[in-house]
This record gives C-alpha cells, structure tokens and sequence, in this order.
C-alpha cells in the first residue's frame, strides 16, 4: 500500500511539471501544503472517486485556491480524473484555472479571492449537524488569509452553534505575499487566540506524517467544539532552493531549476 | 411587506422542508414567528454578512433553499463579494431579502439608503432580482422564491405599505419569472413602476384624472420579453420610475432591453423614455421618506404625460 510519504513526493512532482508547463506562479504555497493534502486523502477523508458526490463523503474545501496545483495533483493521482487532463492545466480553454475550480471533479468550491472557504465550510458543518450526519468538513487555510475578517466572523460562530465536525487547518508557512506574516500581521500567539476562541486547538509540524495522522484521528472525538491544526510548514518544502523564499509564491522555475527540483524530489 | 414576507414564508416552510432562514442578528419582532416554528431551519448568525453569504452558500449546497435576511445594504453591499462569487458563480440556491429598499430608513442616514443595490446586482449572472411594489406582490414573490432554484435578490419596503392590488379589486395569484403586472390601463403614457413607487405612482394617476397606464416591474432581472415588447408597442412615451440612483438601476434596464430589441430589428416602434430616480447623489439630511423622495427628485410632474 502507498505511503502517505510516497504520496507526498508524487504530489510535488506532478505540481513541479504543472507550474513548470505553464510557468504558472504559487509553487511555494503548494509545496507547503502537499504533506497535509497527502496524509488527508491517503488515510483520512472518506471519499470514492468514483462517486465524487457520494451524500456520505467528508467534504474537503480549499481556501488557499491560488496554491490549486498540489490540490489537483491529489485528485488526479487519487483518480477523480485522468492525470494526464493537467497537461493543459493554465492553458487556453482549460477547465483547470490556475486558482481552484469546482469544474473540477472532487472540487467542493471555486476559490480564489481569499477568506470565501471558511464560511462555506461552516454552512456545510451546520448542515451535517442539522441532518444528523457523521460526515466531516476539513477546510485548508492559508496564514495570511487570517487577515480577511470574514474568516474571523466564521471562528467566531462556529464554537457557538458545536460546529464539532467542523476541522479548520491552517497551512501556517509564514510567508505572504508581501513578506514574512510576522512584519506583515503578525498573528502570534496563534494557538492562544483559537483556544480563547474556544476552539479545540492543536499545533503540530505540518510535514511530519505521524503527527499530521494522529492529529487528523484525534479530531474524531465527542467533544462540542470545532478543531483546528495549525501546521507549521516551509514555503517550498521539498525542494532546498525554494524553500523559506518569498520568491517562490511569484516565480516559476527555469529549465535548470526544474532539473535540479526534479532531481532532489526523485532523490 | 416584511411582514407579508415572513407570514408567506412560514405557509410555504410547513411543506417545503428545505426553506431555510438566516438573519444576520436584524428582523426583531419580524422573523420570531418562523424561528419559534422552525428552530431546525432557522439561525441567526450574528452580526456578520460575509459569514451569513457564505453559510447559506455551504446550506445550499447540501440541498436547502436558504433566505437570507438583513437590512438595506447589509445582505448586499457588504457582502457583495460573496453573493457574486460563492452564490452566483456556484448558481446555488439561496434568495437574498434587503428590508428597507430605498430610502424606507431615511432618517437612519446614507448608510441605511439602499439605493444603489440593483445596479450592482443586476450585473452578475445567474441572480434573479425583483423588487416587488405591494404586499401582495410580496406574498406571490416568495411563494414563486419557495420553489425556484438559484440565486434571487428581493428588494422589499418596510412596514405598512398599502395593498395597491386591493385597491382595484385585483388579485396577483401566481407569479412566473419576469412577469410584467397591469395595474392601470390607460392610454400614450405608461409609467413603468419598480417595487414601493407602486402606490405613488397609482395615486398620481388616480388624482390627477390621468389616462396613463401603469405597469409594475416585480421582476427587474430576468423580463418575459414577450409580454415586454407587447407593452412598449403601445405608447409613444414610457416613464420609469425607482427609489434608486438612475445610474444602472431599473431605468437603465429598460433602456438596454429597447434598445436591444431595436438592435434586433424587432418591427417595434421605439417610445420616448423619461426616467426618474436618483440623480447620482447622497442626501444626508433627516426626513421622513416622502420627503428625501422629494428632495432626491423621484417625483412625477403633469408635464411628462403631455404629448
């Protein structure tokens, strides 16, 4: 069986030929969050490709939907599509826009503008409660898109209605657009202000597999409140060059830079 | 109207299990009767617009019909962002009800004017847009909402408006996508009326022994363009009337829908058009809205139906 490990690496590589293709931007924030995507659709989500829009599946909403090509490279590798489809990922007439799409087979929603995802997931959590249901709503944060305060309205409310099937993950890898998050908004102390948000709050190193699997099984519990993972992740993990650079949210890579990403995620 | 609203809205929620409400924390002594009956299917979710637009897109998507509930410019400007992306763009079945169209909160000041609204809706595809004239009105809209899937926008007044249709002895039973309602058959001039100028403009006529005709435009966005082209054949002079800026509001459509048919070159014969509404401005003054109508120039004058 594959490894969530196994998994991840197959997810940047195919990210890597996308934005390389397209010379497309945003590989960093991909990167970052690839060991997440990799753990949740290896071992966690309850998802059939087959049937994307099975009634019992967990729903998973990207928020971040200008890091979409790790995002699509999990469900092409997962299935949901023929990966070869991303070959005209950013190209004229493509279904696959370079921000996400729910034209996408296993796309819950189009994102793009930043801060939309969170209530979203939250009408979702509200529904499956309301219904009775046992299926979960995973949302994906980026750490800068915490500056939007709609974002903030959702925190608010969801530990209000017991939204408890309700897990926030937020891809905290420091940098946005205009820099590092802590010259920019610094959003210290982080898992304070959730906990004092009242939301049943963990932090963890968001590229450590074990973790990111016991965490997403710790979620599974009787309590009321909704659960957020903050994952501390690297801009660009994965590939030395790219990592921890504010450049890599904006630059696509060269003939030389793709031969020497390739090569360090086929080592 | 909000109480017509509300009142309909229960009827059609006791079989229509999928009619949920949202209030962002506005609509006391108004939405109580629904929540005491639906708890299951009602929410108020604070004083929060974008999160209101975007929960009610996340209800919508796992299959209920979901109206959100504000004032003014709150369910629509403030969270205009999320009705065009997350409701229309995903063609999700949410309606959207703005109490206190126009100037129905005069003295509250520009921040409660609704008065640019339509325009900005009547941009984004997918969203039907109405602005029903009377409580009557009111009642067969939200009873066409209960059943139709998509996005809506429902311009409603405020309190007490008068039921104009009784007045005439008339009844508006059902209502269909874009229809055009007949109030007053005259003849040469029509007034195109746009929700609460509804019983203005009626009166005007009346007092005024006029020979005019008056049609009421529930529907701004989408039009039955039969029955449009039928109406416009028939006057040489047509004068819109709307509590909102002239600028890209009901007016503004009419023009585009004639001078689209006339691009058409449908056989129609193309009628003088007089708009009234507002003149690309504020008014920070009190008043009650009678006056700041007035002031804003939303008045009719004997002089537009002389030929």
């Amino acid at each position: 069986m594959q490894t969530s490990s196994d998994f991840a690496r197959e997810i940047r590589k195919v990210t890597l030929n996308m934005v390389f293709k397209a010379k497309a931007s945003h590989i960093g924030g991909a990167f970052s969050m690839a060991d997440i995507l990799s753990v949740l659709y290896n071992d966690i989500l309850k998802i059939d490709p087959l049937q994307p829009h099975n009634e019992t599946r967990d729903r998973f909403l990207l928020s971040k939907g200008h890091a979409c090509t790790s995002l699509y490279a999990t469900l092409g590798l997962k299935g949901f599509f023929d990966l070869k489809e991303l070959d005209t990922y950013a190209a004229d007439g493509s279904k696959f826009l370079s921000h996400t799409s729910h034209y996408i087979s296993g796309v819950e929603i189009s994102v793009g503008s930043l801060g939309h995802a969170l209530p979203v997931a939250c009408g979702l959590a509200i529904a499956s409660q309301k219904k009775q249901k046992t299926w979960k709503t995973y949302c994906l944060l980026s750490d800068g898109e915490l500056n939007e305060g709609s974002n903030w309205e959702s925190i608010l409310l969801a530990p209000q209605l017991k939204l408890k099937n309700l897990i926030l993950i937020i891809d905290y890898n420091k940098i946005q657009s205009f820099g590092f998050v802590k010259d920019i908004i610094n959003l210290e102390p982080l898992s304070k202000k959730f906990e004092a948000f009242n939301w049943e709050t963990y932090e963890i190193d968001g590229h450590n597999h074990k973790e990111l699997l016991n965490t997403f099984k710790a979620c599974d519990n009787q309590n009321q409140k909704p659960k957020v993972i903050i994952c501390n992740t690297i801009k660009g993990k994965g590939v030395s060059f790219m990592e921890n650079k504010l450049l890599w949210h904006y630059k696509s890579p060269s003939q030389e830079e793709y031969n020497q990403a390739l090569g360090e995620l086929n080592f | 109207m909000r109480t017509a609203f509300i009142k309909e809205l229960i009827e059609e929620a006791k079989e229509n299990k999928s009619i949920f409400l949202i209030v962002a924390d506005l609509g006391f002594s108004v939405v109580e009767p629904f929540a005491e009956q639906f708890p299951d299917r009602f929410l108020n979710v604070g004083i929060a617009e974008q999160n209101m637009a975007g929960i009610a897109s996340g209800l919508a998507m796992e299959g209920y019909n979901v109206y959100i509930y504000s004032i003014g410019n709150f369910p629509t400007l403030r969270c205009m962002e999320q009705i065009r992306y997350d409701i229309c763009y995903h063609n999700l079945n949410v309606k959207i009800i703005a109490v206190g169209g126009g100037y129905a909160y005069a003295s509250l000041g520009a921040s409660h004017h609704a008065t640019e609204e339509i325009g900005m809706l009547r941009t984004i595809p997918n969203i039907t847009v109405c602005s029903p004239g009377d409580p009557e009105e009111m009642r067969a809209i939200t009873r066409f909402t209960s059943n139709y899937k998509g996005p809506c926008y429902i311009r409603i007044g405020k309190a007490g408006e008068p039921e104009v249709y009784k007045k005439y002895n008339k009844e508006v039973n059902k209502i269909e996508s874009g229809d055009i309602l007949n109030v007053i058959s005259g003849n040469d001039v029509a007034i195109f009326s746009c929700g609460a100028m509804l019983d203005y403009s009626a009166n005007y006529i009346l007092n005024n022994k006029l020979s005019a005709s008056l049609y009421s435009f529930p529907f701004i966005k989408p039009l039955n363009n039969e029955q449009f082209v039928d109406i416009i054949r028939k006057y040489k002079r047509i004068i819109t009337i709307e509590e909102h800026q002239l600028n890209g509001g009901f007016g503004s459509s009419i023009l585009e829908h004639i001078n689209d048919l006339k691009e058409k070159t449908l056989p129609i014969s193309y009628p003088e058009i007089k708009r009234i509404g507002i003149n690309n401005s504020f008014y920070s003054v009190a008043g009650t809205q009678d006056y700041l109508r007035k002031l804003a120039g939303i008045e009719l004058k004997l002089k537009y139906f002389e030929l």
